[in-house]
């Protein structure tokens, strides 16, 4: 293409050079250029190579559709591969580089390819590449994937931010151009909310710049109930009139100002919707028809209107509709010589053939262009004769020459966002396209994206579809006034060409240009079997590149049609699918980032954990002390140490992340005992218990100890990984199951701190801090619950124990947590009371075989885990029903039993359970570990696990076998109950 | 005779234009009776009718699919194959069919591209890591490779990972199975299609089961679009739709249907060999032999039929995946789309007989079946032949959920794939 830059028009700022570099060289554009029409102004007809035969490329269209001129834009941590020079806005500085060659982009190696093409054939992979070997596929892998892919990605993290934004509006409105613009203007009469997002750098589509495009954007402007986005594309249309936009804030400068966002993501609930989304041009195919030259007719208007650039010294115009003829009269008016126009059609409008008399280009109709020719670029074309029945006649060609072809074989509606609402699209003959079908959610469609392509006809659809949005919405739009287009007198009824070759036409015709999807391809897949939409399209990658078929689908199915002698609907459409054009995934991803990633929940206590040395550590999304060590302390040692002074005198754990929930109502008791598995009615005021909760199919959920506070109000515990999914099962249980219980639950997580304090000194201490509660054993039972003062604030003591040590828990408002811990600790001191962690809570736990999360992981039952005792006979509740099924009862189950170390080694938690006389190989599991500790008051290695045979091999001896580490532990089975069986110590 | 394809085919057929390669199968009309119809043209389907006809030499079979082959799960899947699982009965399962797939692009003349180049589901907390390594032993005692690697490892494999050390997931390690990998799915279709062609299956596309016809107990036909069709036996694998399959035929089935959704990102040049899990932060990526990421998540939170999925799911995906790989957020997603699973309580399937007598069923595969497909197909062909499971899927009976002999492979946390 030997474009050059007009010496006036367009819309660009001739006053503001700008300055910029493709492939390491250094060119000139204006403020207004894309990088695509600053490069075609400085001549540049060389943009890419395609995917599969590495053929020159040049550009093919002035917008979204690109499929040819993908480059690199930026480098470093803000490359962008696979970028559209034809969207890129040009800034000074801009960097671009193209892809997909080596050594440079006018000499690439991998053009080789070509000379195999004969070879590579659509899906022609499936067919190959399988010997000699089973492995072969690997090999051969490795040297594809090294072509793989276009441009290369960053290795860089991505510097810049994203921003999310929620907007709720009456009428969305998709598309600023003629429709889209009066169905703003409408709808925002009635004082509907509407928001107007068009993608492209300004709004106004077709009538960008225009004075009556100007005048309406700036009365749109000054309404409140207005929202202008240009440079934003709505990209998804999902369930619930929900769409998904991407604003981009600051792609068209170098990098982002200060504080700026690069993007920004927009999730739009809207009332009524209004598509206004446009149309756009499609080819029609011949051979070589991807030379370098070869451009959609109305791209080549733009260039010349929009940018002052003419694409070409000598053009030629081949098309099948009046369309082009937009574009032949636009390039005389600019002065750009227009050679020949060649036509399919045998006649044609007045109007038409006067814009080609005007052109004074020679004018062939009745005949099509069947050749591209030259070599990198188009030196000029072949034409030949058509007949509409017989296509077009072989031999009796004749060349003509030219640099630029511009093609157009009628318009293809952008209905992707119809579409993607729901509801297949309508096949319209007349227009040889595809229209929006029936709306399955509020909205409607107009103007080009309806198949309306004269501009007076879209002013008026528009406005009508605005208002009646606005209507939907309940409100009164006004009456607009539409700007004065006359009505155009060109006809944009195709004649349907699809494949201009004759029988024996010569080169390759491309249908997707960027993955090199030909018309034999489609014969090929066609031959195969390959013949729904949705097969030729996954055989020949036919419409599967970045550009999405938009413009080759419409083609790729008409050629099948022609195949399977079928009509172009018969055939079918496939749906479109998000997203309409690729939208990067920081976009997506948005501010969940780093910390904000998910939240990290800390308990009241946090703060004092981390200034006194504790290793905090994650249990879901909450931090929790792990150990408090001393000086060179490793874990181990120091949670020996902190479980020892527990048992020996006393300490606390901040236990604030169980589950807490608030149960309240006339009902709440009959409601707690349908949910635990044990008797939860005669539970009197002022007492807790530990409770038992199953799933409906009767296996062990979730355990904890609920507290009555009153009759009729309750406080449940519930563990830290289950808190929520708990509370919504009440909830579920509460609103669907039994709408008769009068319960409320409420998650008081949050709003509890809560400390446990262990050991026998336990009591001494807090009655030694708490203003007005008798901590004597008969003021205060082994389970009690008492509400009480601690320096003034309110708390609740309950006596718990999860260590086997005489101990409670102390419960005070969150915001009190760190008053009450530090002063708890402070009346310890004389006792040498410590905190301690996570890891030491486990120990005390583990020595008790007290279950937890490894025990209770959804997959035992009460019985496993030996707590059958625990499973009412007497009553129904959630699981009742189903735990007594042969699964859940069967004796071959694994059961919970101890281990301890025979041998001295350390147990490691996910070791297998092996027979020590087990000589195969793999030996046969019989079980898991699923707790492991040292144990201060054993000194030994103790494990909890679950084995086959549980409770009868207690005194056998096994192997804990870790094939991983090939680590084998002897170990003896024992009880679960290592450490003071009786319970005696808690009860004192 | 089909013809067999190799480069010299492919170099044959490039000198004639390709202009005499025939067609892949036949798309008969379908006869009145069959010995074997299967219902639904995924992966499992067509891999059952491929071995009925090959192992068991049943003669006269059909696949009855009411769109086009593979349009279900098999075609809208990430293709992660592993055979990791914890429980002995699922292990042995999908080991079966890792070895199947190890042969299968040479069994069935097509190159399913089955490409073991890893897969690898990292720990990021204590939790994940006790269960990563109670899992590893599992394998490993199973006789199934599977390796743990610590988070420098994981760095050396995936030098574009970010371990995120201090941050809200660190990775604090991985297992590993490296005979693990992705498969071509459309080939996975097509090419048990055309084997079962050659076979003598009939395959018939658009061609919906609108009920079954049943006899004193006993299935003799089904319903379609194209009319009845008699059969002895009839096997249904519509994975998704298999509840309302299962209603026509009058029973129930514990299987909650529900969108999972997949999304690529545009191509570019090779920058991840391996599949990386991640079930903490809730995310799974690999590369395809295009430049692709394939990138997925866990599934929708409500139940339904529309292939599609919401756009929080896609942001949480992709804040997911970004998190890991903070280089990927300049990269630009090109599709998305949803399929429809079939999840069972225990997340294992079924592959079993059924009240009816002569019908079968093979579902449940949810999240995760298209691993399993030549394995699910071999033992549901034999199921059928014999009328009786094979010893692999003895256990994944629809019956265990009145028993509870449950197979619970749900994972740590639950991207399961
Ligand atoms: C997004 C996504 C990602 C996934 N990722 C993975 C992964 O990485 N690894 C993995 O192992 N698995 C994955 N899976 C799961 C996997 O895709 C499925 O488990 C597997 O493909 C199921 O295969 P199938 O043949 O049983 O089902 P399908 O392929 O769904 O086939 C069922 C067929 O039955 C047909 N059918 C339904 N009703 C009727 C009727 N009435 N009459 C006739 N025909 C009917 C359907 O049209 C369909 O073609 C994923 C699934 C999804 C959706």
């Amino acid at each position: 293409m030997s474009g050059y830059r007009l010496s006036s028009g367009g819309q660009i700022d001739r006053a503001r050079p700008l300055s910029f570099a493709f492939d390491g060289k250094r060119y000139q554009g204006y403020a207004g250029d894309t990088l695509a029409s600053a490069l075609l102004a400085n001549g540049v007809d060389l943009f890419g190579r395609s995917f599969k035969y590495h053929r020159p490329r040049g550009l093919f269209s002035a917008g979204v559709e690109e499929p040819n001129a993908l480059v690199t834009l930026r480098s470093g941590a803000r490359a962008e591969p696979n970028t559209r020079a034809t969207v890129v806005e040009l800034y000074d500085g801009l960097e671009a580089s193209s892809q997909n060659r080596w050594p440079s982009l006018a000499f690439d190696v991998m053009a080789m390819n070509q000379l195999a093409g004969p070879l590579f054939s659509a899906g022609f992979y499936y067919k190959t590449f399988m010997g000699p070997t089973r492995k072969a596929w690997m090999l051969y892998e490795y040297f594809i994937r090294k072509a793989a892919g276009l441009g290369a990605g960053t290795l860089l993290p991505d510097p810049d931010r994203y921003e999310e934004m929620n907007a709720f509006c009456d009428v969305l409105v998709v598309g600023a151009g003629p429709a889209g613009l009066m169905a703003a203007t409408a709808a925002a009469s009635s004082g509907a909310r509407v928001i107007l997002a068009d993608e492209q750098s300004a709004l106004g589509g077709n009538l960008r710049g225009s004075a009556s495009a100007q005048e309406n954007l700036a009365g749109l402007a000054a309404l409140d109930n207005v929202t202008l986005l240009a440079r934003t594309t709505v990209y998804g249309y999902y369930d619930d009139n929900t769409l998904g936009a991407v604003e981009r804030v600051a792609d068209h400068v170098a990098a982002p100002a200060e504080g700026q966002p690069r993007e920004r993501h927009w999730t739009i609930r809207a009332k009524q919707v209004v598509l206004a989304t446009g149309a756009i041009e499609r080819p029609i195919i011949f051979g070589d028809n991807d030379k370098p030259g070869v451009m959609l007719a109305d791209a080549g208007r733009l260039y010349v209107e929009r940018h002052g650039v003419a694409p070409g010294r000598r053009v030629a115009v081949f098309a099948n509709n009046d369309g082009a003829y937009r574009s032949v009269a636009a390039l005389t008016t600019a002065g750009v010589a227009v050679s020949a126009i060649v036509d399919a059609r045998r006649e044609i409008g007045a109007e038409a053939q006067a814009i080609a008399a005007a052109s004074g280009a020679e004018l062939l109709l009745g005949q099509v262009v069947t050749r591209a020719l030259g070599g990198q670029r188009l030196s000029g074309i072949e034409v030949a004769a058509f007949d509409p029945v017989q296509g077009a006649r072989d031999g009796a060609q004749r060349q003509i020459s030219a640099d630029c072809l511009l093609v157009s074989g009628g318009w293809t509606p952008t209905i992707h966002l119809a579409s993607q609402a729901g509801g297949p699209a309508r096949w319209d003959d007349s227009l040889t396209a595809f229209l929006p079908g029936e709306a399955s959610q509020p909205w409607r469609a107009a103007g080009a994206c309806q198949g309306t392509l004269d501009s007076a006809a879209c002013f008026a659809e528009g406005a009508q579809a605005g208002a009646e949005a606005a209507r939907a919405c309940g409100l009164s739009p006004n009456p607009v006034s539409l700007p004065g287009a006359k009505t155009e007198p060109l006809a944009d009824v195709p004649l349907p060409v699809w494949d201009a070759r004759p029988p024996h036409g010569k080169g390759k015709a491309f249908v997707d240009l960027q993955h090199d999807v030909t018309a034999s391809d489609i014969s090929l897949a066609h031959r195969e079997g390959f013949r729904s939409v949705e097969h030729l399209k996954r055989y020949t990658t036919l419409g599967m590149a970045t550009d999405q078929g938009k413009t080759s689908n419409v083609t790729g199915l008409a050629l099948m049609a022609r195949e399977r002698k079928l009509s172009i609907p018969e055939v079918g459409t496939t749906r479109f699918r998000p997203p309409y054009t690729p939208v990067s995934l920081g976009a997506l991803a948005g501010q969940a980032r780093g910390s904000h990633f998910r939240p990290t929940r800390r308990t009241a206590m946090h703060d004092w954990h981390v200034e006194n040395g504790a290793e905090m550590q994650a249990a879901g999304l909450w931090l929790r002390p792990r150990i408090y060590a001393q000086g060179s302390e490793t874990v181990e040692q120091a949670y020996s140490r902190e479980a020892r002074q527990v048992r020996a005198s006393v300490g606390m754990v901040d236990v604030s992340t169980l589950g807490k929930i608030d149960v309240q109502g006339l009902d709440a008791a009959e409601f707690l005992n349908r949910v635990y598995s044990n008797g939860f009615l005669k539970l009197p005021e002022g007492k807790a218990r530990y409770g038992l909760m199953l799933r409906e199919d009767g296996f062990l959920w979730d355990d904890g100890t609920t507290w009555r506070l009153s009759e009729t109000q309750f406080l449940m515990t519930t563990t830290t990984a289950n808190a929520a999914p708990v509370l919504s099962q009440l909830e579920f249980l509460l609103a669907a199951v039994w709408p008769e219980l009068k319960v409320a639950v409420t998650s008081v997580t949050e709003q509890w701190a809560g400390m446990a304090v262990s050991g026998p000194k336990s009591r001494e201490v807090l009655a030694s801090v708490l203003d007005d509660l008798d901590m004597s054993n008969e003021a205060l039972p082994f389970m009690g619950v008492r509400k009480g003062h601690l320096n003034g604030l309110p708390v609740l003591v309950a006596r718990l124990s999860f260590s086997g040590e005489l101990a409670y828990e102390v419960y005070c408002g969150a915001h009190h947590g760190e008053a009450v811990w530090s002063r708890i600790l402070e009346a310890g001191k004389p006792f040498g009371m410590i905190p301690y962690g996570v890891e030491a809570l486990g120990t005390l736990r583990i020595e008790k075989g007290h279950v937890a999360g490894p025990e209770l992981d959804g997959r035992t039952t009460a019985e496993d885990l030996g707590l059958a005792g625990m499973t009412s006979r007497k009553k129904h509740y959630i699981g009742s029903s189903m735990l007594k099924r042969e699964g859940l009862t069967d004796p071959a189950r694994l059961k919970l039993v101890g281990f301890v170390s025979a041998d001295g080694g350390k147990i490691r938690a996910g070791a297998h359970l092996v027979a020590a006389n087990d000589t195969s190989s793999p030996p046969r599991s019989l079980g898991h570990i699923t707790s492991t500790t040292y144990s201060p008051a054993l000194e030994k290695y103790i494990a909890l696990g679950l084995l086959e045979d549980g409770p009868e091999r207690v005194g056998e001896k096994l192997v804990a076998t870790y094939p991983l580490k090939n680590i084998d532990v002897d170990v003896e089975v024992v009880s679960s109950h290592f450490f003071d069986p009786e319970g005696s110590r808690m009860h004192v | 005779m089909t013809p067999r394809y190799s480069v010299f085919s492919l170099l044959r057929n490039a000198l004639s234009y390709h202009e005499n390669w025939q067609q892949a199968w036949r798309s008969p009309e379908p006869k009145a009776r069959y010995d074997v119809i299967i219902v639904g043209g995924g992966g499992h389907g067509l891999a059952t009718a491929y071995y009925l006809a090959k192992l068991h030499g049943i003669k006269s079979i059909a696949v009855v699919e009411r769109g086009w082959l593979g349009g279900g799960n098999t075609g809208r899947n990430t293709t992660i194959v592993r055979s990791n699982y914890l429980w002995d009965q699922s292990a042995a399962l999908y080991e079966h069919a890792m070895k199947l797939w190890e042969g299968l692009s040479q069994d069935l003349n097509y190159n399913v591209m089955f490409s073991q180049r890893g897969v690898l589901n990292l720990a990021h907390n204590q939790h994940d890591l006790r269960e990563t390594l109670r899992r590893v032993n599992a394998n490993r005692l199973n006789g199934i490779d599977s390796e743990f690697l610590n988070a420098q490892q994981v760095k050396e494999m995936v030098p574009i990972i970010d371990l995120r050390e201090g941050g809200r997931y660190p990775v604090l390690g991985a297992s590993l199975q490296r005979r693990g990998g992705t498969a071509r799915h459309d080939a996975v279709a097509w090419g048990y299609a055309r084997g079962a062609d050659a076979l003598g299956v009939d395959i018939i596309q658009e061609c919906a089961v609108n009920g079954f016809r049943i006899e004193n107990g006993k299935v003799t036909g089904v319903e379609t679009s194209k009319g009845l069709i008699e059969a002895d036996k009839v096997g249904v694998v519509t994975a998704g739709h298999s509840s309302v399959m299962a209603n026509m035929a009058g029973f129930r089935l514990p299987v909650q249907s529900v969108p999972l959704q997949a999304l690529v990102s545009e191509p570019v040049k090779p920058i991840i060999d391996t599949v990386v899990m991640s079930g903490a932060v809730h995310a799974y990526v690999s590369q395809s032999d295009k430049g692709e990421l394939v990138i997925g998540a866990g599934v929708d939170g409500y139940i339904g039929y529309g292939q599609r999925g919401s756009m929080q799911v896609t942001e949480e995906t992709l804040a997911a995946i970004c998190e890991l790989f903070p280089l990927f957020r300049r990269m630009r997603m090109l599709r998305q789309w949803g399929g429809i699973v079939d999840v069972c309580p225990d997340a294992s399937p079924i592959l079993s007989k059924t009240p009816v007598q002569n019908l079968y069923l093979n579902c449940g595969w949810g999240t995760g079946g298209f691993k399993a497909t030549p394995g699910s197909g071999w033992a549901f062909a034999h199921t059928i032949a014999k009328d009786e499971p094979h010893e692999l899927n003895a256990a994944f009976t629809l019956d265990r959920f009145r028993t509870g002999f449950l197979i619970d492979e749900h994972g740590a946390a639950a991207v399961a794939h």
